[in-house]
């Protein structure tokens, strides 16, 4: 009979252990998934799949080129869009309004940042689609750019929050305009952390798919019009993979090596950014 | 000049004052130089532009450029701000003709049949829920338990990695997941349904494990509800554990407690609330998922309590039959259901973000900024 | 000449300064001291209308530069710092900008684009700092490779580029070593030839050596005011002469 205090202990050491194999399952899926998708995703990668349009049901061969270049016009279009308003929005919170002002907008940007994509998606739908008539790739980049707003706004703000305010100070001791404060002291301070955000919040809508589903609405045909419907990697990826075509389904983790990889690399560049900017100031 | 001597504070200050100025006379001029009770301010009433504070090298002070760049960046933010009610807005807007048609209660009818005019949306909101509840009781214990693990019990550079290992999880788009889940995890859970189904303990008479053992369905979606929750509720709860006051814990050890006590007994509790609010916030996350649900649920829309069984969330029907509409109702019935959706997310998150406000407020703590 | 008249000002209601009355000469070294929080630094930088950025501060009665009322409606805060600069108490140079981009940063950022003007400006304001030999060669590398002391002189070349009448230091020298202080206390001197200066201190040793007039401030209110070498020998009030010989603050 053990000692109430070994039986504490002997309690203590196997809750402990409970908590450690939880957080072994924890990181279980991630390594499921990525061996996964390399196994499969690396027997279907070769050029063909990025030069080669895809073939018709139940024919071999075929690649992901317009899926792909769809995706570039989409995201990119969307980029453009986003960004600029999400920093303005951002500089305007920090810079210029009453404290009571930017609570109330960030707020607002934390409750749109939990705004289902979906739902983004058929708002593009009612706004653009429906005037038009028709499905485009510019309405699932205004779906994008809805969806990247708000992460954009937050991570420019806490980017600006960091630079101290003493640098702000000491721009309006020189008496220089406070627009000139903003746009070249406290932005250009922040300047690799926005950047980074912004990065981070192209890969994050790169692989949206649910809003295309009735925005973009995919296209088995190469198109760079963004007044038609275009193929973007996402969706096509979700297309393959509900198929029941063995070879769409090769594709289809083709693809998603590509997104995986297309991530991968923005995350990379972001913290390369990172640093390269701590090495300037320290030389 | 002499180089100045440093001072220390023994020398009497009388002697200090002639030791330490550098030899300057004092010009006479200034023996009489104006003191405070001499000055007068000028009258302020002169409303004409000084030439005193005009600027020598003649620059603008940039009043214009000030204000057209306010107005610049103000309207980003009016147009941020804007569209959360724009959001709002065109979706009630979306779903005038369906609640006109059969209004709000027949959304509760369990019946959807769209090309029959039929747009009960029960099944949906049994799905969803059930789904989410699934997902909810997986990952949050599991995300707990993880918490402690990385902030209480690993060294701090396993922890590290094994939260970016967790952290990596959430950057993997859903569809993704979708896709693993489809060709990997289906038949896994299949296995793990067909090993239920043949036990000798008659356990496929429960009703949570009766029917048909097919891999997808309830239970899978389920499962990858929990792993796209999960890094959410752990990056969050890591946080609230991280911000309990040394003090706390060193109170709980030098009362001799083991440190699954401390755990258990001083820093879970204060924790608590965090990790509810967290939880919250997780849920309204995955109450939207669509991509990866759509891909392993089966696509029946149908209430039943099994976890073999096939079901339909409110996302995934409005992803399968959105651009299949039969009708210009249906569609807006679609829309509907998207905002119930939009309701339910936002309704979670906001109230889960007060919490976590009231919260941080009282405790005095940094604001969890997620 | 800088002075104020009656000068209150108030933050979200509470009374920081309770009506001070202080002229400062030109082309004289005038220090403010006192015990922590009566309301030095406030006074500072009431002269140069840094108030205005501070939600919930209200500032009343007069403040002149030669006679001119600097809180009038019609004058612009960014003109009046332009002739009025300050320096901070810990240095604030601008991190990703280089040595000579932060010394004319003052001038470039509100508009001049003329880069003789610009050189020459640069290396004026450096020499008057005392920091140009020790920068000359290396003007485009960071200035977070300089010391304490030296940032601090840049900030103060920074201050000297835009060419004020009137320098404002907010205890530049308490981060500071010895070394490094007496060397801004050097360029003080050299400074007061061409412009007031103005420097609140906590150190009485500092305003002793270094200053031609001294006001003392306690809670708010102006206590005594006049020649520094009067206040540190005979001063007038009990309150000053407790002070200064360290029985309080």
């Amino acid at each position: 009979m053990m000692s109430s205090h070994r039986l504490r202990k002997f309690h203590g050491r196997l809750m402990e252990t409970v908590c450690l194999l939880a957080a072994l399952a924890a990181v279980v899926p991630l390594f499921a998934f990525l061996w996964h998708l390399v196994a499969m995703g690396a027997g279907a990668f070769s050029p063909a799949l990025f030069t080669h349009l895809p073939m018709p049901p139940g024919e071999l061969g075929g690649g992901l080129k317009n899926a792909i270049l769809g995706s570039v016009l989409v995201v990119g279009t969307a980029t453009v869009l986003g960004i600029p308003v999400g920093i303005g929005a951002a500089v305007f919170m920090t810079e210029f309004a009453r404290p009571s002002l930017t609570s109330a907008l960030r707020f607002a940007c934390d409750v749109l940042s939990g705004v289902p994509s979906i739902v983004m998606g058929l708002l593009a739908y009612q706004v653009v689609v429906r005037p038009m008539h028709h499905f485009s790739a510019f309405s699932g980049s205004i779906a994008l750019a809805f969806i990247m707003l708000p992460v954009v706004v937050i991570t420019t703000q806490e980017m600006l929050r960091l630079v101290p305010h003493s640098l702000r100070e000491a721009g309006h001791a020189l008496g220089i305009p406070a627009w000139r404060i903003a746009s070249s002291i406290s932005v250009r301070a922040a300047a690799p952390g926005i950047l980074t955000g912004a990065i981070l919040a192209m890969s994050r809508i790169a692989g949206e798919t649910a809003p295309m589903l009735f925005t973009s609405f995919g296209n088995p045909f190469l198109s760079m019009d963004p007044k038609a419907p275009i193929a973007t990697l996402p969706h096509t990826i979700f297309t393959y993979a509900i198929s029941p075509y063995e070879d769409w389904h090769r594709l289809a983790w083709g693809g998603a090596l590509i997104l995986v990889l297309g991530i991968l690399g923005a995350t990379l560049l972001s913290r390369l950014i990172l640093w390269w900017h701590q090495r300037s100031l320290n030389s | 000049m002499d180089a100045p001597t440093i001072v220390t504070s023994e020398l009497p200050l009388a002697d200090l004052a002639q030791k330490l100025r550098p030899a300057a006379a004092v010009p006479p001029e200034l023996a009489g130089a104006p003191t405070a009770d001499d000055v007068e301010p000028p009258s302020a009433q002169e409303t004409a532009p000084r030439a005193l504070f005009e600027d020598k090298y003649h620059r603008s002070t940039g009043r214009f450029a000030d204000r057209v760049f306010r107005l610049a960046t103000g309207s980003c933010a009016a147009v941020v701000a804007s569209l959360i009610l724009v959001v709002v807005l065109y979706m009630v807007k979306g779903s005038v003709p369906a609640f006109r048609d059969h209004g709000l209660g027949a959304i509760i009818s369990p019946v959807w049949d769209p090309t029959n005019q039929k747009y009960g949306a029960l099944a949906f909101l049994f799905g969803t829920a059930y789904t989410s509840l699934i997902g909810m009781a997986i990952a949050l214990p599991l995300a707990v338990l993880t918490a402690v693990a990385l902030v209480e019990i690993l060294p701090s550079g396993l922890a590290k990695v094994l939260s970016l290992a967790v952290e990596l999880l959430a950057a993997i788009p859903s569809v993704l997941l979708g896709l693993w889940g489809i060709f990997e995890l289906v038949p896994l859970v299949r296995r793990f349904e067909i090993s239920i189904y043949k036990s000798p303990l008659g356990l496929r008479r429960l009703p949570i494990f009766s029917g048909a053992p097919l891999g997808v369905g309830f239970l899978a979606a389920g499962l990858l509800l929990a792993i796209m929750a999960l890094p959410f509720i752990l990056s969050v709860s890591r946080e609230v554990l991280l911000q309990v006051p040394r003090a706390q814990r060193e109170a709980a050890y030098a009362l001799g407690a083991t440190r699954w006590q401390a755990i258990r007994k001083f820093i879970l509790p204060y924790s608590w609330k965090g990790i509810f609010g967290a939880s919250l916030l997780g849920l309204a996350r995955v109450l939207g998922e669509t991509m990866a649900v759509t891909m392993v649920i089966g696509n029946t829309p149908q209430i039943k309590a099994s976890l073999f069984a096939s079901g339909y969330t409110l996302a995934s029907v409005i992803a399968n039959e959105f651009t299949e509409a039969p009708s210009d109702l249906a569609i807006s019935a679609l829309i509907s259901l998207g905002l119930i959706l939009l309701l339910l997310s936002v309704t979670l998150n906001a109230a889960a973000r007060i919490m976590l406000f009231y919260l941080n407020r009282s405790a005095g703590a940094p604001q969890v900024a997620k | 000449m800088l002075a104020c008249q009656d000068l209150k000002i108030e933050f979200d209601r509470k009374q920081v300064l309770k009506g001070v009355t202080l002229a400062f000469p030109a082309q004289k070294i005038s220090a403010i001291i006192g015990p922590s929080g009566c309301g030095k630094s406030t006074l500072l930088r009431a002269f140069n209308r840094m108030h205005d950025l501070t939600p919930g501060a209200k500032v009343t009665g007069s403040v002149t530069l030669n006679g001119v009322e600097i809180y009038h409606d019609a004058e612009d805060p960014v003109l009046i710092r332009r002739r009025i600069g300050m320096v901070f108490q810990k240095a604030n140079p601008f991190p990703t900008l280089s040595i000579f981009e932060n010394t004319i940063s003052g001038l470039r950022l509100s508009g001049v684009g003329n880069r003789g003007l610009l050189q020459e400006a640069a290396e004026k304001a450096l020499v008057d700092a005392a920091l140009w030999d020790e920068v000359k060669d290396r003007l485009k590398s960071s200035p977070m490779s300089l010391s304490g002391g030296q940032q601090q002189r840049l900030c103060i070349a920074r201050a000297l580029a835009v060419d004020p009448e009137v320098l404002l230091m907010d205890e530049p020298c308490s981060a500071l070593d010895p070394i490094a202080t007496s060397k801004i206390e050097e360029l003080m001197f050299r400074l007061r030839e061409r412009l007031t200066v103005v420097i609140v201190t906590h150190n009485m040793q500092q305003a002793a050596r270094a200053s031609d007039r001294t006001a003392f401030l306690w809670m708010g209110e102006l206590v005594e005011e006049g020649e520094t070498e009067a206040i540190f020998t005979s001063p007038k009030k009990s309150m000053t002469e407790d002070y200064i010989t360290g029985r309080f603050g």
